[in-house]
Parts: structure tokens; sequence; C-alpha cells
């Protein structure tokens, strides 16, 4: 998964699947990215805070599964800057419960090549418990 | 339906860069680590440099740090009436004109581009331009920030 390889662009086609990942998210990691980020809405910190404001439980930050998802592109180019688009909607919220946290999965498919540009366009499926958590997951990215 | 109130004459509204953030290496390290980036170019100056960059390379997503902050200046504005406790993300773009990479200075212009109501939520559409401080860009983020109307009681 941590493979520091890349890909040529003349050997990308359109089809090509990306190497699966699989996230284990828990609390701490939600603490660890509202320090990194500074996103300390509570709603992704205080169970009753989410609650309150009619949520299942305490949700991962977007951010954070939009993150995750992008390394599937990023490890995939071999060089983190070769991601020069990144865009996503939140289709659905990612409740992290105190015992046992969430699984995100995220699988890669490479949907457009760009001679010009000499880019990949890759559309993310990224689930959680077997629900969409982000649509229209899509990254371009820049290659040798 | 109870139906959130948003100040729409928001809409249009842009809020000058106001001094540069700098990015540091230790912010993109902890920032890498948050989002399970292990590449070696996030953490190692030398392996960024390996690859061509000044210094050590933020995630595709770290921008978002820099555009909630300027984001704020709107979201947590009084005037504009928003419940921040109601607020959830609703779409998310990044389009690097060039990566960052520790050691940038960076500024932020944020212009409000839309702000709605639908169906009793408020959607509302942010767009941090970031920038060298002799202006080249470095990266454009848009968010889209849904407030959600309170449940019927």
């Amino acid at each position: 998964m941590s493979t520091v390889s890349s890909v040529r662009f003349e050997d990308v086609r359109v089809g090509d699947a990306l190497p699966t990942a699989r996230h284990e998210v828990t609390r701490a990691d939600l603490r660890a990215y509202a320090e990194a980020s500074g996103d300390r809405n509570p709603i992704h910190l205080d169970e009753t805070v989410a609650r309150s404001v009619g949520l299942p439980d305490v949700i991962a930050h977007g951010m954070l599964t939009m993150g995750l998802a992008g390394q599937t592109a990023a490890d995939w180019a071999g060089d983190p800057a070769a991601v020069v688009e990144y865009a996503t909607k939140f289709t659905a919220p990612v409740a992290v419960p105190a015992e046992g946290g969430a699984v995100v999965e995220v699988a890669g498919t490479v949907a457009a090549v760009d001679e010009q540009r000499r880019t990949a366009t890759v559309d993310l499926a990224v689930t959680s418990a077997g629900t969409k958590v982000l649509g229209r997951a899509r990254a371009v990215v820049r290659l040798p | 339906m109870t139906s959130v109130t948003v100040d729409e004459s928001f809409q249009g509204r842009v809020y000058p860069a106001s001094g540069a953030t700098a990015v540091t290496a230790d912010a993109v390290r902890a920032f890498a680590r948050a989002v399970r980036a292990v590449h070696p170019a996030h953490h190692d100056t030398a392996a960024a440099q390996a690859l061509g960059h000044a210094d050590v390379v933020a995630p595709p997503t770290f921008a978002v740090t820099l555009a909630q902050r300027a984001d704020a200046q709107f979201i947590t504005d009084p005037a504009a009436g928003i419940d921040y406790s109601r607020v959830v993300h609703g779409e998310q773009s990044f389009t690097h004109h060039r990566p960052v990479v520790a050691g940038d200075e960076l500024t932020a212009e944020l212009h409000v581009d839309r702000v709605r109501v639908v169906r009793g939520n408020a959607m509302v559409t942010t767009r941090t331009e970031l920038r060298l401080a002799d202006g080249t860009p470095v990266c454009t983020a848009v968010s889209t920030l849904v407030v959600r109307a309170p449940e019927e009681q």
C-alpha cells in the first residue's frame, strides 16, 4: 500500500483498476484529524452534540474521508504532487461509534486519459458499511 | 418544515487576503499522518527534494486547512446567521496550480460564490484562492456547506 512506485502514462488504460484500500477509523483518528486540520466542529468529537443536532453518532470529518480516499490516487501515481485536481460530494455521513469505530473502503478506476496533459482521471468508489459515502469522487493525476 | 435562515445578501462578497500563513513542515507531517499519507515526500525533506520539491509536500487535501480558516470569516460572522453545529460538508474540490510545500507563505482570498436555501436547508458555496506573496496561484479550493434545518419537534 505504501510502495513508492509510479505508473507511466503510456502504460495506463481506461478501465484499469487501482489497488484497493481499507481504512479503519476510530474516535482517536477523528481527534488527530481535528488537531491537524484545525476543524474542531464538535459533531466530530462529542456524541452529545452530534445527537443533539440529529446525527446518529459522532461522524467523521468529510475531509478525513476525502483525504484517506485521495491516498489511493496519490499512492498509485507515486508522487503526491501528481494529484492536480480532486473533487467529491459527501453523500452520507460516516458514523464512528466509540467501540469498534468505522471502516472506509476505497476502490479506484481509470475513467479517462488525456494525451495532451499526460493525465489520468481516476474515479474513486468510497464506501463504509456498504453505503456509498463519497459521490462523484474524482482525481486527475499527472503521470510521468 | 422549519427553514434555516441565512443572509443571502452575502452572495458575491469577497474577503481580501489578510496576511500570509506560513506552511510549516510540522503542519504538513501532522496532516499527512492524520490522513495516513505515508509517502516519504510528506515526511522527509530529502525524499521530497529527490522528486524535485523544495521541501516536504502537503497531501492533496491539505489546502482545506487554509480554506476553512478563510471560510470562518463568513461562517462565524453573526450577521450571516449560520449555526455552526448544524453545518455539514456537501461538496469539496481542489485545483492545484502548483503543489503546496513546506516553506510556502500563502495568502487566502475568500469568495462567497453562492448562498441559497433549498428545501429548508441553506447551501453556501465558497471559493478560496491560495496564492504566494508575489501573486502566483497555488490552489483553488471550492466548498459547499449545508446548514441543516432543525428537526420538527
